[in-house]
């Protein structure tokens, strides 16, 4: 066991999988001799070798397009999106190719794209997307979005082992600033299993990423007011606990559902959904959702603070939901 | 580097030092033969209403299609398209699958989840297809990217059409496989059309091969009706490319000589291209060579008809005893579970 940042947790478990499997190789735009925008891959071309971490040109196509080649000739490729906005480049690599060859052809696809995702840093419009729900609404791929250095570590392994096309949502503001006590052996955890980040009786937030901790701040307030709320992060969206999320809506009756993508369309839409059909006769009080407002996210700090979910948004949703 | 333009095949002596003996010679006639077949069957099926959905044929390709796979090795793959059934022939695709295909039956390769030429067989190193093309050719350059990691001695065929050529996974897998030097070779099946656009709404050079030399490597445009000619050309970039040469792209001139699809009637194609053309079959062309030139007799030619009339036939009748897919599991199929990365094309 050791203290690591979420960035090192992603950095040892992906090089643990490269040491343990030949057929593992990194693709992307500068993680070879650079180790990556992040530096998620840094000396991983000095351990592996420039055939193993490939320093590809400027061609999200060709990344994802020969991840799932590579994949299919039996390689198990992990490539990474500079950011993950620039996976739109890459959209039809995902959504009509690598999710639909094993249903088609029985071909499995097993590649993983890792997508350095999430705002809060004045990245702007084009590095600082959550585009997590457009992938989850595509039959054949699984999202996973860890909030912990141990989840990040253990959903990696899994990810990489998994069989299907998997994007691996990393949230950038995550990176430095997240410690955490993980294990120095290998290990993996399964996708499907949401994670109490912290436990209560009054209330619960679904959420996920980096929203996990601002939910975990909001929750510590009102503890100080002796109301105890659930944070419940999900870990994987697709495929997400389901049975978890139900029973919790059973047991305190009422849910906030958030999130830092926008709020039209957006996964917390079908939590919300789901727990509306499947234990509406249990719920105090609707279902509330919290989320980015719709639209493109904002470059100036005050612009962006106002356009991320907040501490303050979340204790005054859970405020009003107290209230019933 | 400017683009070669490939001469025709003459003698059997040049035949054979491409690496073609006699009994090659007539299988890839066999295979043409079969190819066709399929096709013009196929359509009749169609009109039955015994196939759902469109239906796609290639005819005026059959050359192309059966030249170029002839050319590749066993362990070499390739991701054909929609015009390019004569390579699943000459991997050795079973006709009666392909009829079940068609129809939507559990005994075709998708077992009913696709239809019509999307279509294939991993464990003879053929993948499949997706209708935007040319997304096929990033996919095979990572195939071809596998073999170099691994120093395979294997090649990747990435297929597509004169159309497609304007969208940026051409681009991107070409810039990828020069700047790698990949085994690879791509294959432009150049029919001229792109459903109802010519070619000179498409590009704005003669021809598509002309961009090889911006990516570092060779192009070469083949008559595309001259089965011995595009085998040549094929089997020359095959083995640079395994030998380490890097890519190829070779343009394969043709002309679709039906439809886009078969509710296509192609109005726009003018008659006398169409007339230029048919008088360059390719099947009607390579039977003549082999008769000139490969002493091919008529007890021949009439054993290999009537064969290949026999296999379609049986094949048909098995087609349309396999039973349409069931419902239940519908869902089933969607993700695969660990123990199936480990079929054969994995290893």
């Amino acid at each position: 066991m050791a203290e690591r940042t979420y960035l090192q947790a992603i950095s040892d478990g992906l090089r643990e999988e490269m040491r343990r499997d030949q057929r593992v190789c990194v693709l992307g735009e500068d993680v070879g001799v650079y180790g990556g925008a992040f530096k998620v891959t840094l000396g991983f071309q000095e351990e592996f070798g420039p055939w193993r971490v490939l320093d590809m040109p400027l061609s999200e196509t060709a990344i994802v397009g020969g991840a799932t080649g590579a994949a299919l000739m039996g390689l198990r490729p992990v490539a990474e999106m500079q950011f993950a906005d620039f996976i739109s480049c890459a959209w039809d690599h995902l959504v009509t190719v690598a999710a639909k060859q094993y249903f088609r052809g029985h071909t499995p696809v097993p590649i993983v794209v890792r997508l350095p995702s999430g705002g809060g840093f004045s990245g702007g419009p084009f590095h600082s997307q959550n585009p997590e729900s457009s992938f989850a609404h595509i039959p054949g791929l699984k999202v996973v979005c860890p909030s912990t250095p141990h989840d990040a570590k253990g959903l990696l392994a899994a990810a990489i082992e998994d069989p299907n096309p998997v994007l691996f949502f990393e949230h950038k503001h995550l990176y430095r600033r997240i410690k955490g006590e993980v294990p120095d052996e290998r290990y993996t955890i399964p996708f499907g299993y949401a994670r109490v980040h912290r436990p209560g009786d009054d209330a619960m937030v679904v959420t996920w990423g980096a929203m996990v901790y601002t939910a975990a701040e909001a929750a510590d307030e009102l503890a100080k007011e002796g109301f105890e709320v659930e944070v419940l992060d999900l870990r994987t969206l697709i495929p997400w606990d389901r049975e978890r999320v139900l029973e919790g809506v059973r047991r305190v009756s009422k849910v906030l559902v958030l999130h830092e993508d926008t709020r039209t369309g957006g996964f917390g839409a079908e939590i919300a959904a789901t727990i509306a059909e499947e234990a509406f006769e249990h719920l105090d009080a609707p279902v509330m959702r919290i989320a980015a407002p719709d639209m493109p996210v904002p470059f100036s700090p005050p612009l962006e603070k106002a356009f991320l979910p907040q501490v303050e948004d979340v204790l005054e949703g859970l405020r009003e939901l107290a209230a019933y | 580097m400017a683009v070669r333009e490939a001469e025709p095949v003459g003698s059997l002596q040049e035949v054979k030092e491409a690496g073609l003996d006699r009994e090659d010679l007539l299988a890839a006639f066999r295979n043409m033969l079969i190819t066709r077949g399929i096709e013009e069957r196929g359509h009749i099926l169609y009109k039955q209403g015994k196939i759902p959905g469109s239906f796609y044929t290639g005819r005026g390709n059959e050359a192309a299609a059966v030249g170029v796979a002839t050319a590749m090795g066993p362990n070499d793959v390739g991701t054909p398209l929609h015009r390019d059934m004569g390579v699943h022939i000459v991997r050795g695709v079973e006709p009666w699958r392909i009829f079940a295909q068609y129809m939507g039956r559990e005994g075709g390769p998708t077992r009913g989840r696709d239809g019509n030429v999307h279509m294939a067989t991993p464990e003879l190193g053929l993948h499949l297809m997706v209708s935007h093309l040319p997304a096929m050719l990033p996919v095979a350059t990572g195939m071809a990217l596998a073999f170099r990691i691994r120093s395979e001695k294997r090649v990747a065929l990435g297929w597509f059409g004169e159309g497609s050529a304007a969208r940026g996974d051409a681009h991107e897998s070409m810039n990828l496989a020069g700047v790698r030097r990949l085994p690879m070779v791509f294959i432009c099946d150049n029919n001229q059309w792109a459903y109802s656009t010519p070619t000179y709404l498409g590009f704005s050079v003669e021809h598509i091969a002309d961009r090889a030399a911006a990516y570092g490597f060779e192009g070469v445009v083949v008559d595309g009706t001259d089965v011995l000619a595009v085998y040549r050309e094929s089997k020359r970039a095959i083995d640079k490319a395994r030998s380490g040469g890097g890519p190829t792209l070779i343009e394969c001139l043709t002309l679709r000589m039906e439809g886009h699809a078969v509710h296509d009637d192609a109005f726009y194609v003018p008659k006398e291209m169409f007339e230029h053309w048919a008088a360059r079959d390719p099947i009607e062309r390579y039977r003549t060579w082999l008769r000139d030139h490969a002493d091919m007799s008529d007890d021949e030619e009439d054993e290999i008809t009537s064969s290949v009339k026999r296999l379609l036939n049986d094949a048909l009748e098995r087609a349309e005893a396999s039973p349409l897919p069931e419902p239940t599991g519908l869902e089933d199929a969607v993700f695969a579970s660990p123990d199936e990365l480990d079929t054969p094309h994995h290893k």
